[in-house]
């Protein structure tokens, strides 16, 4: 089975749509509100091409490849016709990249910049929507909202949680929790799912917000520290601080393909947390008071081997950690077993 | 987990207990959500409480408290009544069937009904569900682990995989969910009393000498205390030092008053942590160390995978990341450890324990890998038990009901049971000090049936007074229908109410968990 596209012949298994086998052989066609995990549902038009003997141009994200076919990307007609949507979309809502989050990661501007679209035709709206910031996690900018439905069908497709719907027709068309609740007063969790996939400015990071966008922003991989699912996670960093956890939109590897709970992707801030430990302590006269590591490890280790030469190693015992890493955790029972000689080693996996 | 997370969304059929996976293990509920909503998987869901996975059910099992044993021997029945057992799976993978077909003869549905009130004809039916299905998989956590009977639920459970030949296939497998992000490594790299790295066991001599080889010493023969003998130990005098390094016993574990005494009689506490947690509030000495995303090293999930995590910031003041902590004490006694990384400590871990042998840091900064991975050409073993178990056959083992330690009585009319809620985390040192995560359950509840509500005289939001045998604590009234009527619910996390303060000390003799699942208690209107 083969396909033809831009003149290059491809194989592709049935079931393929164009979008994918194109994909799949390295011919970019800007995708808007299709995602490789949800299906597809061909709304935004941005992805269109030209069929030989098809009656209109099809939108490659929901169209099925098939024996034969000759497809092309890059048509005047298709480049038309794929500003045109991109020019709608703008003027769907007021898109003001200056101040907006996801300037620098945004598929619409990434589409407008690329198709040169200086200033949309059309007029934007009048009415200036106020932003939804009644949660201390998700802000909703629904000026931004250009309609895709990614962050309605993320919600009911992939986390399932049946929390984001469409409201309205046509002008009044919005997405949101049923009676158009806030986020606050609905059956959210905040998984961050939406805010995950939302192509636009329209879904963000509340705590992140003008602290450092896309290019500022240091991302490092890492594994959630929270339960033993193991998602992997970028922490975005700025100026040695973290300003927000996210993850790939797409290609996201295993064991989490993307997805977070609200501990993984809003759970983050313990870490600059005034609490925190930032030196020794050692109790003197009742209370604890501040000290230096030698001082501190220089008292553990006499006391420790007080105790231990004068009640035997079994008198020492140690609870290592399920949140240290195997490293550590390696270390811990070596340290009890072969330094100190005891087996008095446990840790919380029963807890 | 003996498959992968991923696997979970081939099966066909789950038998969902003792884990509330939408709030405890959101990630991988969402595999299980997908399946039964979208490829139209069965779930069977045996729990106490109407969790949120109950909407999703195909058949709901409402079990009860602590009578584990007896539904899952009353599938087993069923199973073999109907002649749906896998023969064959039988015949050649497994041993001792006959002792299995002879113990759970006795617990016929309506047996079991009376012991766990799970009516006869939906044991049946989930019975049917599971056996018949092509690849059906268990998953369960806590709420089959945090009992008395502990080892012989997970026993069960592993009876009943095998008894339908569910191992070892995708989408199948006897899959516990672990609650922390390195609970899984923690256990693999021995921390714990009878275990030397990737499970040797410390009583074997066998097993000790490449250890006393690797590290130069003469190791101790005989196995450590638990954490509840030790604390035991440490209350009785016989125990002197405690080094706790990341965790918080004064809220994790239960009967705190005990665990109290016993830490406060200790000559020296050592808390090594990144918050003064309520543990360290009693330390001598206290530590301070970087958190997850200030260091370098390796997480193991519950699906086997070894992850990496990078250091993305700086630690706060003088945090030091634990394993720096431990060298330097370790240097102080004379042992002259030379480690100056994380990758330094891994490249001595692959070659002494074998499941990591070819988990090199050098492949994990381009992939994940999962246990047994014996060399570097391994590429990882996502189930386990394919061909043969670990000892060789599958070994049926006989488990018997044994009532819970400790059941509701004229004195203490409420069963309690604890747990974790999607909000927070365990003894919520980092949970409580997360912005938006306290925003959403800033205070300590309990669930309350409205039947019990009414009978108390108790409406939403009042304040309650909860007692055990072995304190009291006050918590906001949340009624609702989540618990049934005589059983209540109150999370693990806060600590001005901490629910371990009234939960039972009594534990499994295996494995030492203690019973946080079942306890009594009474209830009080404060205001």
């Amino acid at each position: 089975m083969s396909i033809t596209i831009d003149g290059k012949e491809l194989e592709f298994t049935p079931g393929q749509t164009v979008y994918e086998v194109a994909k799949a052989n390295g011919i970019y066609i800007p995708v808007l509100c299709h995602h490789e995990q949800l299906k597809p549902v061909g709304a935004c038009r941005v992805c269109v091409v030209e069929v030989e003997k098809a009656r209109s141009l099809v939108a490659s994200c929901a169209m099925p490849a098939e024996n034969g076919m000759i497809v092309y990307t890059n048509t005047e007609r298709v480049l038309q016709a794929r500003k045109l949507a991109v020019e709608l979309l703008m003027t769907q809502g007021h898109h003001n990249c200056i101040t907006c989050e996801n300037s620098g990661d945004c598929v619409l501007q990434d589409l407008a910049y690329s198709l040169g679209i200086e200033a949309p035709r059309f007029s934007e709206p009048k009415e200036i929507k106020a932003l939804e910031q009644a949660n201390e996690m998700i802000v909703r900018d629904m000026n931004k909202c250009v309609l895709c439905g990614l962050c309605v069908r993320a919600c009911n497709e992939i986390q399932v949680n049946q929390v984001l719907d469409y409201t309205g027709r046509g002008p009044t068309a919005a997405v949101g929790p049923a009676f158009g609740n806030l986020y606050e007063n609905s059956d959210c969790v905040f998984c961050g799912e939406c805010v995950r996939i939302c192509p636009v400015g329209a879904l963000f990071e509340k705590q992140g917000r003008f602290q450092g966008r896309a290019d500022d922003l240091d991302k490092v991989r890492t594994t959630c520290a929270y339960c033993g699912v193991g998602c992997q996670m970028d922490v975005n960093v700025k100026n040695g601080k973290i300003v927000k956890i996210t993850t790939p939109r797409e290609d996201a590897p295993a064991p989490n393909f993307g997805s977070l709970c609200i501990k993984g992707r809003f759970g983050y801030d313990f870490e600059g947390h005034a609490d925190r430990l930032t030196t020794p302590l050692i109790r003197k006269d009742g209370e604890l008071k501040e000290a230096s590591w030698d001082e501190a490890i220089l008292y553990v280790a006499e006391k420790l081997n007080a105790i231990k030469k004068n009640s035997g190693p079994d008198a020492v015992a140690g609870f290592s950690s399920a949140r240290c890493t195997n490293e550590e955790n390696y270390l811990f029972q070596k340290f009890l077993r072969a330094v100190i000689g005891t087996n008095n080693v446990d840790h919380c996996a029963r807890l | 987990m003996t498959n992968s997370i991923s696997d979970l969304g081939e099966s066909d059929c789950y038998l969902i207990t003792g884990t509330n996976t939408t709030e405890n293990h959101p990630v991988i509920a969402t595999f299980i959500k997908r399946a039964v909503t979208q490829k139209g998987a069965k779930l069977i869901l045996v729990d106490p409480r109407n969790i949120d996975l109950a909407r999703y059910a195909t058949v709901w099992l409402r079990q009860k408290p602590g009578t584990d044993i007896a539904w899952l021997n009353g599938m087993m029945n069923v199973i073999i009544t109907e002649g749906l057992a896998d023969e064959k799976f039988i015949a050649e993978r497994t041993e001792n069937f006959d002792a299995l077909k002879a113990t759970v003869s006795k617990y016929t549905p309506e047996y079991v009904e009376e012991i766990s009130g799970i009516s006869a004809a939906d044991l049946k039916a989930a019975a049917r569900l599971y056996a018949g299905a092509n690849a059906a998989a268990i998953v369960y956590a806590m709420g089959i682990t945090q009992h008395i009977t502990g080892t012989d639920n997970v026993k069960s459970c592993a009876n009943l995989a095998m008894l339908t030949g569910n191992i070892g296939r995708p989408g199948t497998g006897v899959n516990p969910l672990r609650g922390q992000n390195n609970v899984q490594g923690a256990c693999d790299m021995a921390c714990l009393p009878g275990n030397l790295p990737a499970y040797k066991k410390v009583g074997e001599a066998a097993d000790r000498k490449p250890f006393e080889d690797a590290w130069g010493v003469k190791l101790p023969e005989k196995a450590g205390l638990t954490i509840p003998k030790i604390l035991d130990g440490a209350a009785h005098g016989t125990v002197k030092a405690l080094y706790v390094m990341g965790e918080n016993p004064m809220m994790s574990d239960p009967d705190i008053t005990h665990v109290e005494k016993a830490l406060k009689n200790l000559d020296l506490l050592v808390v090594q942590d990144i918050f003064l947690n309520e543990t360290a509030e009693l330390a001598d000495v206290v530590l301070p160390t970087a958190s997850w995303a200030e260091k370098e090293g390796t997480y193991t999930n519950t699906e086997r995978r070894v992850q990496l995590i990078r250091k993305a910031v700086e630690a706060p003041g003088q945090a030091k990341p634990d394993w720096e902590v431990i060298t330097m004490l370790a240097n102080k006694l004379g042992a002259g450890w030379k480690y100056d990384s994380a990758r330094d400590i891994l490249n001595e871990i692959n070659k002494v324990t074998v499941s990591y042998a070819g988990i090199s840091y050098d492949r994990l900064e381009k992939n994940s890998l999962q246990w047994p991975c014996p060399n570097t050409e391994h590429p990882g073993t996502p189930i386990l038990h394919t061909a043969a178990f670990t000892r060789g056959k599958g070994l049926f083992s006989v488990c018997e009901h044994i009532p819970a330690a400790e059941l509701p009585d004229d004195e203490y009319p409420f069963l309690l049971t604890t747990g974790r809620i999607l909000y927070q985390y365990h003894t919520a040192t980092m949970s409580r000090r997360s912005k938006g995560l306290v925003s959403r359950t800033p205070e300590a509840f309990i669930e309350l049936n409205p039947s019990d509500a009414r009978n108390l005289g108790v409406s939403q939001g009042d304040k309650l007074e909860i007692s055990s045998r072995r304190g009291s604590i006050e918590v906001v009234a949340e009624v609702n229908d989540r618990c049934e009527q005589g059983v209540v619910f109150i999370p693990f996390h806060y600590s001005e109410a901490a629910v371990n303060r009234l939960t039972n000390p009594a534990i499994d003799p295996v494995a030492n968990i203690p019973e946080y699942k079942v306890s009594a208690v009474k209830i009080k209107r404060v205001a």
